[in-house]
């Protein structure tokens, strides 16, 4: 009589999945992490235009958004159907953009603060004469970087 | 029974499905925002009234509140643009023995069109009621026609095109030093062709 029993044949050993929850837990983490909620929920409709030769904005803390474009259905009734300026979670008029961007860049830490860009995220069907307003004020406040955000495409998408 | 009773284990089996969903909820709301579009800088807000540029050095640019496109005077197709714009800059109208001649310029070199591509002044005016696409799409095209041209010129001198310097450029991998090279290389092509946009509105 050996000391080592053997193996019934043909009876493959269960795989343990009690690690399975914490691989799980460390997708769901990196998920959690990486995420970043909206801090402003559009008011506004935003479909942007296309363009093909465009650049990545790499860095996220860097860039002060600013929506244009219609206000969405629910929205209509009170403040009418043409093109508004959304700044965080309200709309605003022209004026106030150049306050906006001072405050928002007053937030920043310092190094930063030389080195902002305004991403405007502009409706495709919004018209140019707010857009105009806009870099004006911008001049204004010395916030002269600016880009336009689309999406990739081909630009001749926007003219239909 | 015994007071010493095994306290009965809690089933930890479904705590892998609590995980599941909670992952899949996070992998649903995130929007991992891709935000890319076109770079430009607005002019300096100064008092001082640009210096004035000669006729033939301005490519004027005009889109009406209809979406027409006028350059030069005549109404165009949008398609048509890029090759105008290109045909502008790269004229280098100047004759071969001024100073600031145009030697990498491939254009008519037309005396009516611009001296070279450091003068060459693209304008744009667009209108109140313009819509944002159709503008959008014009500054698509100017961008395209730049690109193209400082393209070729960066085939020509480093092997390599314009627009894949910039990216290894803003990417994250790329060494600080390789960057340093990349930065003077892309400011080299940028002095080449220099982007010299003016917009102004029409009522």
């Amino acid at each position: 009589m050996s000391k080592f029993a053997k193996k019934k044949d043909g009876e493959l050993p269960a795989v343990s999945t009690a690690s399975l929850p914490d691989i799980v837990f460390m997708l769901l983490f990196f998920f959690m992490t990486v995420t970043v909620m909206k801090d402003s929920s559009l008011k506004v409709e935003n479909t942007l235009p296309n363009a093909s030769e465009i650049k990545k904005l790499e860095k996220k803390d860097r860039v002060i958004y600013i929506y244009v474009g219609k206000p969405t259905p629910e929205f209509v009734s009170k403040f009418g159907a043409e093109p508004k300026i959304q700044l965080n979670d309200k709309f605003a008029g022209p004026s106030e953009v150049g306050d906006y961007i001072l405050m928002e860049r007053a937030k920043k830490s310092q190094d930063l603060q030389n080195v902002l860009t305004t991403a405007l995220k502009v409706d495709k069907n919004a018209n140019m004469g707010l857009i105009s307003d806009i870099k004006q004020e911008l001049r204004k406040v010395n916030a002269l970087k600016v880009n336009y955000t689309t999406y990739d495409g081909d630009a001749f998408n926007n003219l239909q | 029974m015994s007071s010493r009773a095994e306290v009965p284990k809690v089933n930890a089996g479904s705590m892998a499905d609590i995980a599941f969903l909670l992952l899949i909820f996070f992998l649903v709301t995130t929007s991992i925002e891709t935000d890319a579009g076109l770079s430009r800088m607005l002019p300096r807000d100064s008092p001082t009234p640009p210096l004035p540029i000669q006729q033939r050095n301005i490519l004027p640019i005009l889109i009406n509140g209809e979406n027409e496109l006028m350059v030069n005077g005549e109404i165009v197709p949008m398609v048509n643009l890029k090759d105008l714009t290109i045909a502008f800059l790269d004229n280098g109208g100047l004759r071969s023995e001024a100073s600031d001649y145009c030697d990498y310029c491939k254009g008519e070199r037309s005396t009516t069109s611009s001296d070279n591509p450091e003068k060459a002044v693209v304008s744009l005016m667009s209108n109140r009621k313009t819509s944002y696409g159709t503008y959008i799409t014009v500054q698509n095209e100017l961008t395209a026609a730049y690109n193209a041209l400082r393209n070729r010129e960066a085939q020509r001198l480093y092997k390599v095109d314009f627009t894949a310097m910039e990216r290894l450029y803003s990417s994250k991998e790329t060494t600080a030093a390789y960057k340093a090279a990349l930065k003077k290389k892309i400011q080299t092509i940028q002095s080449l062709y220099p982007m010299k946009l003016s917009e102004a509105e029409r009522k």
